[in-house]
């Protein structure tokens, strides 16, 4: 078994708000995350899937095509957007980088090959922040 | 002459979007594409601030790194992080935040308040990928 990462990257607007909170409350939890006109990040997301490698082309999976399969996914959703506003996926979510993860694994989990397995997504929100999801407990 | 360069790297992210009033809607939409976004997208911005000197002969310092770094996160990181940079940065109410103009708003708040005995120049990634400087 091999494990094969492809990174991608977008940036997007975001703020964390909780609309059945007063303000006062999502300003205690989420500080200055909670600020009513947004702030941003540039968001770096490692997808890795596992298999054996193919007989014939020696790829668990063609990377680039993991790459398009992400991009086109994931990423043209996500990308220059506001994720509170923007994504018909997030709609009604806190759009916290723990909801963005899980929410970006339902939407990858459907195109991925049969013959490889999606295995765990990271997803960076700053260098030094980042989240991953290895697909437990999907509801 | 024994000039050196020191470094302070600092980070803010803030939300943004390039659009130009003076344009019709079609035309900051070809300019800009998908950073005319109306509601806006984002970056985590790397702010480095070069300043070059010669060496207080005293401290051996050129400046004192803790000391330009409270500076950089009164009067920078305080206005720019987790906010808007169109509607909650006052000097951008009439300027597009693009990387390049932004690099230029900060020389000018951080060049009055560092002795006039230093250079001062300004690097500012806005992704890994893209970054300006000021002034060249």
């Amino acid at each position: 078994m091999v494990y094969l990462t492809r990174l991608e990257h977008f940036n997007a607007a975001h703020k964390l708000y909780n609309p059945a909170w007063s303000k006062q409350k999502n300003e205690a939890v989420f500080g200055e995350c909670a600020n009513e006109n947004w702030h941003g990040h540039n968001f770096d997301l490692y997808v890795t899937v596992k298999g054996n490698p193919d007989k014939d082309s020696g790829f668990v999976m063609d990377a680039k095509q993991l790459s398009h399969l992400i991009k086109e996914n994931v990423i043209e959703k996500l990308d220059h957007k506001n994720l509170n506003l923007d994504v018909d996926f997030l709609s009604g979510k806190i759009c916290s980088t723990e909801n963005l993860v899980i929410e970006i694994w339902k939407q990858l989990l459907p195109h991925i090959p049969a013959n490889v397995t999606l295995h765990s997504l990271k997803l960076y929100e700053t260098p030094r922040i980042y989240v991953e999801y290895f697909g437990e407990n999907l509801q | 002459m024994n000039k050196v360069a020191v470094y302070r790297k600092e980070h803010f992210n803030a939300a943004h979007r390039l659009h130009n009033p003076e344009f019709d809607e079609a035309t900051n939409e070809k300019i800009f594409g998908k950073c005319n976004n109306p509601h806006f997208h984002g970056h985590n911005y790397e702010l480095i601030v070069k300043l070059t000197g010669e060496p207080d002969k005293q401290t051996g310092y050129v400046i004192d790194l803790k000391e330009l770094s409270g500076i950089i996160k009164e009067n920078v990181l305080r206005r720019f992080d987790h906010k808007n940079l169109n509607l909650d940065v006052a000097e951008f109410e009439h300027l597009n935040p693009t990387a390049e103009n932004i690099v230029i708003v900060i020389y000018n708040i951080l060049r009055p308040l560092i002795s006039n005995h230093l250079d001062m120049q300004i690097r500012l990634y806005e992704t890994e990928r893209n970054f300006v400087e000021y002034p060249v």
